[in-house]
């Protein structure tokens, strides 16, 4: 606006006389603050985003803290002995941490080793190898999954998914896997049908749509001409999307595993229908366990000691640290990668 | 806009004199015991059909239905487990039984349909505490002569939450079972040595008809409605009975609650020759000097007249009504105690 040629109405007592503004009377007359007022707005708006900032990790120190006041009466009658304690006895008032953590990582284990390899192969159709027409319906229908709520994937879990295990897969996987040298210890079992592995399972089948949805969006995200250029020098299609694509989008990918495993250690619902909800700890996929979600809705409205309900607030607390050291895990691992010399 | 107005203002008029109305009826606040919700409800619609006042019951369960009579937020706790002496003394509460029920055993076994199977409450504590594995184990065929078990593991069934049906399960087993007793004890929760946990009476009736050859325990009125196969037991004479209305009625009108102080009474392993040995009684709490003597009173009114006049909607419902004896004993109780 300044320098160009504006009208000032001067008006006395006598007679309104109008002349051309002078630039620097066009700038100081009118609005004599107008910078200072966008300067304020300015600062108000980077107060009020970096106070949401703050408000988020306010919530999130406060949570913890109060989860770690909640559980102190445990820490301190247990001590760490909590930690690797497979008692939960409430009549005798001995609890440990140990089966329902195991049940968490061991059943978030089960869901992303089955997951990420599905989620994959499902990013990879759509992005390459899907004709045009069918790629939007089916991605439309992975998404729909993510929509459903727990509670029917536990119902569903039970109602169709325990008795085609415990009738169908489980007696082979008991009869063939449970003889081999090692490893054998896992697959060993009755085939109940509720266990570890049919909580891997459902597990994976939730968090699939999520995995695949950001690994879909991000090989979308690859410019044509790196992909076509590697398609020129004669690479397959599996070499392009292994060696061009995963590497230049490895930030978002891991970041969408990571984002999966968050709901795989934290859902509740639908591990309390297929995991069996036993305090016992046991080396084999097949036998039931515990999950530190599903012992806390279980058992908390009707925790009637004080050493009871701290138990369940610091199963809570651990939870919390867990995913804080699952994270950091997934942080480091993606510095490494990126110091390697590939894309960050 | 004279319509409208006219019209909104009429609106605003008798929403303020409905609720005018519902400040003015009684209403009664009461928490706890999941397993006697149906009943209360059937109860209060009924009750206040007939006098307008209303009762407002929120199934919480057993342990928030104690906790929130002692905070004093509602006007009558309910329980599945009776509460000590001790402890009612020491927060001025007094109780009293107002329905019985009871817990079931309920299998799912290829072949064996309800009160086909027999078991006698030793056997039924080894089953849960991982000593008889098997279907086929000599301990059970002793019992079944003539019914085909297979030779496939049992699957223990049991609560995953803390419950009033486990407090008395458990209750039972600790009284026939010394090994349960020394091993396990009793509580509303427990560590079990072996088997799944079920969410609720729904959850445990969810897993045995999922999982077969399984076994679980549920409140009497949920095995009746949904056509559960139960099992017999051996009661405290030596006789198998099988979980009817009668052989509830029979253990609760063979309690000797006459002796139980405060009432204090688990009905478990009741004498009698038709007991059931799994019977169980819901209490309800109240303050002996409750703040509000009225709501207090409006509270005992309507109990006098669930327990007088309930019999018909506790039988409808599959609960069992308490004897004509013990609603006297309770009636003189609440004399006695309530201000």
């Amino acid at each position: 606006m300044r320098g160009t040629p504006h009208l000032i109405i001067v008006s006395s007592n006598i007679k309104t006389i109008a002349r051309p503004a002078l630039a620097e009377e066009k700038y100081h007359s009118k609005k004599p603050d107008r910078s200072q007022f966008d300067a304020r707005a300015d600062r108000i708006f980077r107060w009020f985003v970096a106070g949401a900032a703050t408000l988020v990790l306010v919530v999130l120190a406060a949570s913890g803290v109060s989860m770690l006041w909640g559980g102190r009466l445990a820490f301190e009658t247990f001590g760490w002995h909590f930690l690797f304690s497979s008692d939960w006895d409430a009549v005798n008032k001995n609890f440990g941490a140990f089966v329902p953590v195991y049940g968490t990582l061991v059943s978030a284990t089960i869901a992303m080793l089955v997951a990420v390899p599905v989620s994959f192969g499902i990013a990879f159709f759509l992005t390459e190898v899907a004709p045009y027409w069918l790629r939007t319906p089916v991605a439309a229908a992975v998404e729909l999954l993510a929509g459903v709520p727990s509670i029917i994937y536990g119902m569903w879990g039970l109602f169709v998914f325990v008795p085609f295990m415990a009738d169908n897969v489980l007696p082979w996987v008991n009869e063939n896997l449970g003889e081999l040298p090692w490893i054998g210890a896992l697959f060993q079992g009755p085939p109940l049908g509720i266990g570890m592995l049919t909580a891997g399972i459902v597990l994976a089948i939730m968090v699939i749509p999520f995995i695949s949805s950001i690994m879909r969006d991000v090989f979308l995200s690859v410019p044509r001409g790196l992909k076509e250029s590697a398609y020129s020098l004669g690479a397959t299609t599996w070499e392009v999307v292994w060696d061009i694509v995963l590497p230049y989008t490895r930030t978002a990918v891991v970041g969408g595993i990571f984002l999966g495993l968050g709901r795989a250690l934290g859902e509740t619902m639908a591990v309390t229908f297929v995991l069996g909800n036993a305090h016992q700890l046991s080396a084999s996929l097949l036998m039931p366990g515990n999950s530190i979600a599903a012992t806390i809705a279980n058992e908390f409205t009707e925790a009637d000691s004080d050493i009871y309900l701290s138990s369940l607030v610091a199963l809570g607390f651990l939870l919390f640290v867990v995913t804080f050291v699952v994270l950091v895990i997934a942080r480091l691992m993606l510095r490494s990668t990126a110091a390697e010399g590939g894309r960050a | 806009m004279n319509f409208r107005t006219c019209l909104a203002k009429g609106t605003i008029v008798a929403v303020g004199l409905g609720f005018a109305c519902a400040v003015s009826a009684a209403e009664i606040t009461g928490a706890g015991s999941t397993f006697v919700y149906p009943l209360l409800a059937k109860w209060s619609s009924d009750y206040s059909a007939k006098t307008g006042s209303k009762i407002n019951y929120q199934s919480i369960g057993s342990g928030g239905g104690i906790a929130q009579i002692k905070a004093g937020t509602v006007d009558f706790g309910a329980s599945d487990a009776p509460m000590k002496t001790e402890d009612l003394a020491q927060a001025g509460l007094t109780q009293f039984p107002v329905v019985i029920g009871g817990v079931v055993p309920v299998i799912n076994v290829a072949g064996v349909d309800a009160g086909k199977l027999k078991l006698t409450g030793p056997v039924l504590a080894d089953i849960y505490l991982g000593k008889i594995t098997k279907w086929n184990d000599p301990a059970i065929t002793a019992l079944n002569a003539g019914v085909k078990l297979p030779e496939a593991t049992i699957n223990v069934v049991h609560r995953s939450d803390g419950s009033g049906t486990t407090f008395n399960f458990v209750n039972y087993l600790a009284k026939i079972s010394p090994d349960w007793k020394t091993k396990v004890g009793e509580g509303t929760s427990v560590q079990w040595p072996v088997g799944v946990g079920g969410k609720g009476n729904e959850g445990v009736a969810g897993f045995v008809k999922q999982l077969k050859n399984s076994i679980g325990y549920v409140e009497l009125a949920y095995a009746l409605q949904s056509k559960m196969a139960y099992v017999g037991l051996k009661n405290h004479e030596g006789k198998f009975v099988m979980p009817t209305l009668e052989s509830f009625q029979a253990a609760a009108a063979s309690a000797e609650w006459a002796k139980a102080k405060d009432f204090y009474l688990v009905v478990t392993d009741a004498p009698g020759a038709e007991s059931w040995p799994i019977a169980a009684s819901v209490f309800v709490i109240m303050y002996k000097q409750p703040k509000d003597p009225m709501r207090s009173k409006a509270t005992i009114d309507f109990f006098k007249w669930a327990l007088e006049n309930g019999q018909p909607q506790a039988k409808s419902l599959d609960y069992v009504a308490l004897p004509t004896a013990l609603v006297g004993q309770i009636e003189r109780h609440w004399q006695a105690q309530i201000q």
